[in-house]
């Protein structure tokens, strides 16, 4: 079921398109497609790459889900009710999105990679993995935990510095509550509650990155500049598949 | 797989020596990559000096350790149409007439997570792991709101099932066991459990004299292995009894018998709570 390897910095050791710990309750079995991730934190441009990158795919012939982390239609009614009632607490807030992400497995990602897509995520298991140990969770409990996600083929990270990213999401209509970390409580002072809990986060991210092979990108460039370093990668990448489409080179 | 398999990890329930990866008999060390097995870091324990302060941090170890509250958490488990919701209501009517103060709680009761398991039954959308972690969701939401508050403040606290169905249910549909086992490593470790043992057959005509259908997820339907809703009771309840034998073993659990008539069974029960609470002062 599981690569018997294990080596270290690979994926944590396990091969793209297998599970990474206890899987689900079936195999992984006749996975064809990619998984490609684009991870970093709050507004570092992840959404916009990911729009570029789905369109160069289409155009390339490939076909494209695009995933993520919004609450699907199973539990977005319980997140929402648990976070505007301040119902929340480290644990159930843990529980809830890993409950969410593996509905999102089970009936988006798994389905699609065995029909053959390109499954495009816009955050992955990483960032719930960063969010977890700045509440103060077992890192190595979440890990386990979340132990039913497939290995992606790509890791993308967006690395950029909190004080470029304030700067940037006050330009673009502001810092909401949820990306200062307000549910732990630190005070009234929105920005320096965001720096603070997005310097937490940006250190839990660095944490992972050999873990989890992360490919860094520098996440202060230009849109394009970071579009083109991607469609490079990816492009080698899906070119060195055996399923490649024919007639492109 | 053999019967009493202790948790890694933890300490052994029978012995109370702790457990290492390499006794286990599945080989769950070298089946596991490295990244996630995550060697279990034995982190000093984060306590106040009272004794109070497992869940103000979330770790989540704390399943393996006596809980070190002034109250006492009691837990009933067993099959559905094991009496065991019976035997509870009747043992507090016996604790509450002898003066102690009492905190009830009873799986998937929560109102967190109410509102998605009813939609996701209803749709049919639950998976057996989403309805793991949802069924863990509500768990960690009483054992905060409920359990912990009323342990703190030195109450008895009776549980209709705990962690130990998940254990269960979850695995007899095919959820991984060391996973479902670490997914509750927070669970506050109770004080007593008490299993009602009854075999399908019994539980099923039980069922079957007080109600004219067998609920979809009680029949384990959702997992297509019958069109015949007794038959997939048959079927999934046998593996969830299955199940239960090796928990009982594993965590040295109290066994009542099920079948024995509700008083004679409700005497053995106040027997063993009471021997538990000897010393206990509420």
């Amino acid at each position: 079921m599981i690569a018997t390897t294990t080596r270290r910095g690979a994926h944590g050791g396990v091969r793209p398109g297998h599970y990474y710990g206890h899987g689900l309750a079936h195999p992984a079995e006749d996975i064809r497609g990619p998984i490609i991730v684009i991870e970093g934190t709050d507004g570092v441009g992840r959404t916009t790459q990911v729009r570029l990158l789905r369109e160069w795919l289409e155009v390339r012939g490939y076909g494209v889900v695009e995933t993520g982390l919004l609450p699907s239609t199973l539990m977005e009614p319980t997140i929402e009710l648990a976070k505007t009632s301040n119902l929340l607490n480290p644990l159930t807030f843990v529980l809830l999105h890993a409950c969410d992400f593996a509905h999102r497995m089970e009936t988006e990602i798994i389905p699609a990679l065995k029909a053959g897509f390109v499954v495009l995520a816009d955050r992955y298991i990483y960032t719930a993995v960063a969010r977890a140990c700045v509440r103060g969770v077992d890192s190595q409990w979440i890990r386990r935990l979340y132990g039913f996600a497939l290995a992606p083929h790509l890791v993308f990270y967006l690395k950029i510095d909190p004080d470029t990213l304030a700067r940037r999401m006050l330009a673009n209509g502001g810092i909401s509550y949820w990306e200062s970390g307000m549910d732990l409580r630190c005070g009234d002072n929105i920005f320096d509650n965001f720096r603070s809990y997005q310097r937490q986060l940006l250190r839990a991210y660095a944490s992972m990155a050999d873990e989890f092979d992360f490919r860094v990108l520098n996440g202060r460039q230009p849109v394009a500049t970071i579009q083109a370093q991607l469609q490079r990668q990816i492009g080698a990448f899906l070119d060195s598949r055996p399923d490649a489409p024919e007639g492109r080179e | 797989m053999s019967a009493a398999v202790p948790l890694r990890g933890f300490p052994d329930a029978v012995t109370g020596n702790p457990t290492v990866a390499a006794n286990e008999p599945d080989g769950g060390s070298t089946a596991e990559p490295a990244a996630l097995r995550g060697e279990r870091q034995r982190s000093p324990r984060r306590r106040s000096p009272t004794g109070t302060a497992q869940l103000d941090h979330p770790v989540v170890d704390n399943f393996g350790t006596p809980h070190q509250y002034p109250g006492r958490l009691i837990v009933v488990e067993g099959i559905d149409g094991s009496g065991k919701t019976t035997q509870l209501g009747l043992l507090a009517k016996w604790l509450e007439s002898s003066g102690y103060a009492l905190s009830q709680t009873e799986w998937n009761s929560s109102a967190l997570v109410k509102a998605a398991v009813k939609a996701g039954k209803k749709k049919n959308l639950l998976t057996p792991t989403t309805f793991s972690l949802l069924h863990a969701t509500d768990f960690a939401d009483r054992q905060l709101y409920t359990i912990v508050p009323a342990l703190k403040a030195g109450m008895l606290v009776l549980a209709d099932r705990y962690a130990y169905t998940a254990f269960a249910r979850d695995v007899a549909r095919g959820v991984n066991r060391d996973w479902v086992r670490d997914l509750y490593s927070f669970a506050v470790k109770p004080d007593l459990v008490v299993y009602f043992r009854v075999s399908v057959e019994v539980s099923l005509e039980r069922l079957l004299a007080r109600r004219v259908k067998l609920k979809f997820y009680e029949a384990g339907m959702d997992m297509g292995w019958s069109a015949d809703p007794a038959e997939s009771f048959r079927i999934f309840q046998s593996k969830v009894l299955h199940e239960y034998d090796q928990i009982v073993a594993a965590h040295g659990i109290h066994v009542i018998d099920a079948v024995e008539g509700i008083t004679e069974q409700q005497q053995l029960f106040r027997d063993l709570v009471g021997d538990h609470l000897e010393g206990y002062r509420p």
